[in-house]
């Protein structure tokens, strides 16, 4: 094998990089990897959506009500039940979800998403 | 034809999933098991064709590269450093320019032929739009390859929240938008496209030409329809993806169907890479007009698989065949070689 000491750090390289997720949660990650555990409000329990609707489309329904409140200038949501609410993220959402760290930032900070809502929204109580 | 069996064999490749998770619930199989065994024959095959790549003999030095090799006065034909290394260091530039600019694809040329009055003109000119593509495709592919860590490491390091940060960094919509996304199905589409329009390139393409753009289009496809459209659960995914990597294994419930046409397809597309000619993703770094310096004029090469053979003297040679030749009667130059050496 002409070069093989080359090609074969290159192939120990390659292989390395691809394996190395396996190693680097083997550091990390200490019990078996769960999903986060939300802390759901005590006193509500229905959101305005179906559990379901909520998990997966969220971030397209806060998109929308932006749009509505802010662009349209309309403040009633209504739900797929047909009960009405007010579109607001500081007074309807947070009214139950007031902890952005125990609720909000759980899911985000595993998913690595960061989304930009605090940019314009004033952060929910106790969290700076 | 050709590319209509490959879009056919894609179709039948999303149908698979789609059909033993959506109808047959064989989520585990679709979810864990495909997955591992594929990216098992994915680092075996790859390593395999290396392997069978560095045991086959190397050629002697290629000078044919473009560009004025170090000539015997360097000041009135002036080397080209990058086209015609003549030593290691040039090398590596060209190589570092080759994988991470392309830039031989830059060159690229198209011929035309113009009718004017004087008869048909062949003209070639630059042609840049296959460079550009292509470049666009691979580093999608390479960005939208890495940000898929943050599913596969947990905490998230910070490289790949700044690859999705800047990635989403247009603000388009929410789940936001990434320029990868975008891009790689244009570089795709492009890819595609100047195969299908330019009969000259129609003629020499092939289904292995096809399939792995019509794979890729299929996957990058999937994950757009994944987070834009099916908007799948993603942390119920990345509980998927984190027992993968932790080697414990197991499906939560409430993933979408089309996960699991997306993993099948990325599987495929592993079991098929040592395969096929997207093997170039290695075999660039062994292009053999590429990696080695021009230096035949002021190096002795010696073919490394050559046998040891030892010079031998005219005098040594009269000294082993003396009395074979005087009984020959040749003539020799030291007139004692004639005799039979003295029996020990």
């Amino acid at each position: 094998m002409h070069y093989g000491g080359k090609i074969i750090l290159g192939i120990v390289i390659f292989v390395g990089l691809l394996l190395s997720p396996f190693a680097y949660n083997a550091m990390t990650v200490k019990a078996n990897y769960k999903q986060p555990e939300l802390k759901l409000p005590a006193n509500e329990k229905k959101c305005i959506e179906s559990l379901e609707f909520m998990r997966t489309k969220h971030m397209q329904l806060l998109n929308e009500w932006r749009d509505w409140a802010l662009r349209d200038g309309k403040r009633v949501y209504v739900n797929h039940e047909g009960k009405e609410f007010t579109i607001s993220l500081q007074n309807t959402c947070m009214k139950c979800h007031n902890n952005k760290a125990e609720f909000c930032d759980k899911c985000h900070n595993d998913a690595g998403v960061s989304p930009y809502c605090w940019d314009c929204h004033i952060q929910p109580e106790g969290l700076k | 034809m050709n590319a209509l069996y490959s879009l056919v064999f894609v179709f039948i490749l999303v149908l698979i999933p789609l059909f033993a998770v959506g109808a047959g619930h064989m989520e585990f199989g679709f979810g864990v098991c495909i997955p591992y065994t594929a990216f098992a024959l994915f680092l075996i095959g790859f390593v395999w064709k290396i392997i069978g790549w560095a045991k086959s003999p190397v050629p002697f030095r290629i000078p044919t590269t473009g560009g004025q090799q170090l000539s015997y006065d360097p000041e009135l034909f002036k080397q080209n450093k990058l086209d015609n290394p003549s030593n290691g260091f040039q090398t590596v530039v060209r190589m570092i320019l080759e994988i991470f600019a392309f830039r031989s694809l830059f060159r690229n040329t198209s011929a035309s032929l113009h009718e004017t009055k004087g008869g048909p003109v062949v003209a070639y000119a630059s042609a840049k739009w296959l460079w550009l593509f292509a470049i666009l495709f691979h580093y999608s592919f390479f960005i939208i390859a890495l940000r898929h860590l943050r599913l596969f490491l947990e905490p998230i390091p910070f490289f790949v929240k700044g690859l999705d940060f800047m990635d989403g960094i247009l603000q388009i919509g929410a789940p936001v938008m990434y320029q990868s996304d975008v891009l790689i199905v244009a570089g795709l589409l492009f890819l595609l496209l100047r195969r299908l329009v330019d009969a000259k390139i129609r003629y020499i393409s092939l289904v292995t030409d096809y399939f792995p753009l019509f794979l890729i289009l299929g996957v990058a496809l999937s994950g757009i329809w994944m987070r834009y459209y099916a908007k799948v659960d993603v942390v119920a995914i990345k509980e998927l993806t984190m027992g993968l990597v932790t080697f414990n294994p197991h499906v939560p419930a409430g993933i979408d169907v089309s996960f699991f046409v997306h993993v099948f397809l990325v599987s495929t597309l592993m079991v098929y890479f040592p395969l096929s000619k997207l093997m170039h993703m290695p075999g660039v770094f062994l292009s053999p007009t590429r990696n080695m310096p021009n230096d035949n004029r002021f190096h002795h090469h010696v073919n490394p698989w050559n046998p040891d053979i030892k010079p031998l003297s005219y005098e040594a040679y009269e000294k082993d065949f003396g009395p074979a030749m005087a009984e020959a009667g040749l003539p020799l130059d030291n007139p004692e070689n004639a005799k039979a050496p003295e029996e020990a």
